[in-house]
């Protein structure tokens, strides 16, 4: 099964268009590396904090995005303050901290489902060099085909773990890629023989 | 392009994705988690070509930007791009393209050390040299810094590149996929 990073709501937020939600993403990033300084970050925290309440968000979800990240920015806040000082350093982590909470307003507020729908029916508009149908398949095949990877991969495991060889990632690797691409043989003649294309 | 390559493409793409299941082991410090999923990457490359490899990845990382948690530790969203390390998953792109590129030119001599030479350029010297950059201007440190923050990941690297290798070889043994005589196929816009 695969899920996405949803939470569920239905608030102003979960319901504006994804590519709007997109656009102002690109330029909420882009003015805060244009616009440096503590001012214009204190501006866009208080903007993602009100976002994150009108999109009844908790706390808990804005530390779960910025977590994996935590690591590299207490390395990054140590290495400013002493190249710098401690004022310069607060400012950068701070900015990433504000930049991962923006992104994480929009992939929360935001099903995957819109997304992929989104994409589809821009295509629509797209020029006609554009391959279409062939993006649409890709997207749909790939979400498709992740859990089955995954169980291949979970089979493979369990074959190599009961000859010992659980622990070489080439025994792993080899079955797995042969097996995928077999596969992807097997679902293209399916997709031919179905006149797709 | 025909739908057997699209086929590829979209397979390979869960491929690296199902990879994130190999528990990451993330250097303290650093930030940058280790996983298998970069290993997904160069095989992109070196078992399906430039054009196809790329795509893969291309496909997998605009997963990853809608909200799949795909990337290793069940990260995902727009923040990954946006994090300090953001300039690696785009230098992913790159690097299986190259990989690729490489692979394709020098399919009849691929053997293991070839394979994980070109690894190597492509997966380590060409994805750091896109990635230590970016996080130079993100994170404002010089890029000295950035570099010596990332040395540490270097050996991890050095192995993925001597088991990607292997891979290769012996998928190009038993389950070619890349023709290296066939004209170049056309680029797609995705």
């Amino acid at each position: 099964m695969l899920t996405d990073l949803y939470v569920f709501g239905d608030s102003p937020l979960h319901r504006t268009r994804p590519v709007v939600k997109i656009t102002a993403l690109v330029v909420f990033c882009s003015t805060l590396f244009i616009v440096e300084g503590w001012a214009s970050v204190l501006v866009a925290g208080a903007l993602v904090v009100t976002g994150f309440a009108v999109a009844g968000l908790k706390p808990r979800h804005a530390f779960v995005s910025v977590r994996p990240a935590l690591w590299i920015l207490a390395a990054i806040f140590a290495v400013q303050a002493y190249l710098t000082d401690v004022v310069f350093a607060g400012f950068v982590v701070a900015r990433f901290v504000v930049l991962i909470l923006a992104a994480a307003l929009v992939t929360l507020t935001t099903r995957t489902s819109e997304f992929v729908d989104g994409i589809l029916s821009a295509l629509t508009y797209a020029p006609a060099w554009v391959p279409k149908e062939q993006i649409a398949l890709a997207i749909s095949l790939c979400l498709r085909f992740i859990p089955l990877v995954r169980a291949v991969l979970e089979d493979v495991r369990q074959a190599q773990s009961a000859r010992g060889l659980d622990r070489n990632l080439t025994a792993l690797l080899v079955p797995l890629v042969v097996r995928t691409l077999k596969t992807a043989d097997e679902v293209s003649q399916a997709v031919y023989s179905r006149s797709f294309d | 392009m025909e739908t057997r390559n699209v086929v590829f493409i979209a397979l390979f793409a869960a491929i690296v994705a199902a990879l994130a299941v190999f528990p990451p082991i993330t250097l303290p410090l650093v930030g940058v988690p280790i996983t298998a999923q970069s290993l997904g990457v160069m095989l992109a490359g070196g078992v399906l070509g430039a054009v196809r490899g790329g795509l893969a990845v291309v496909l997998f990382l605009v997963l990853v930007a809608i909200g799949l948690p795909l990337l290793a530790g069940g990260r995902g969203g727009f923040g990954v791009f946006l994090g300090p390390s953001g300039g690696f998953l785009v230098g992913w792109i790159v690097a299986a393209y190259a990989i690729g590129y490489m692979t394709e030119r020098l399919w009849h001599r691929l053997n293991y050390l070839v394979a994980a030479g070109i690894c190597f350029a492509g997966g380590v010297v060409l994805l750091y040299a896109i990635g230590v950059p970016w996080s130079a201007f993100v994170a404002e440190i010089p890029i000295g810094t950035a570099l010596a923050g990332s040395l540490p990941f270097i050996p991890g690297d050095i192995i993925k590149c001597l088991i990607a290798a292997g891979v290769m070889v012996i998928v190009k043994r038993s389950y070619p996929i890349i023709t290296p005589k066939s004209p170049a196929m056309p680029q797609t816009g995705m």
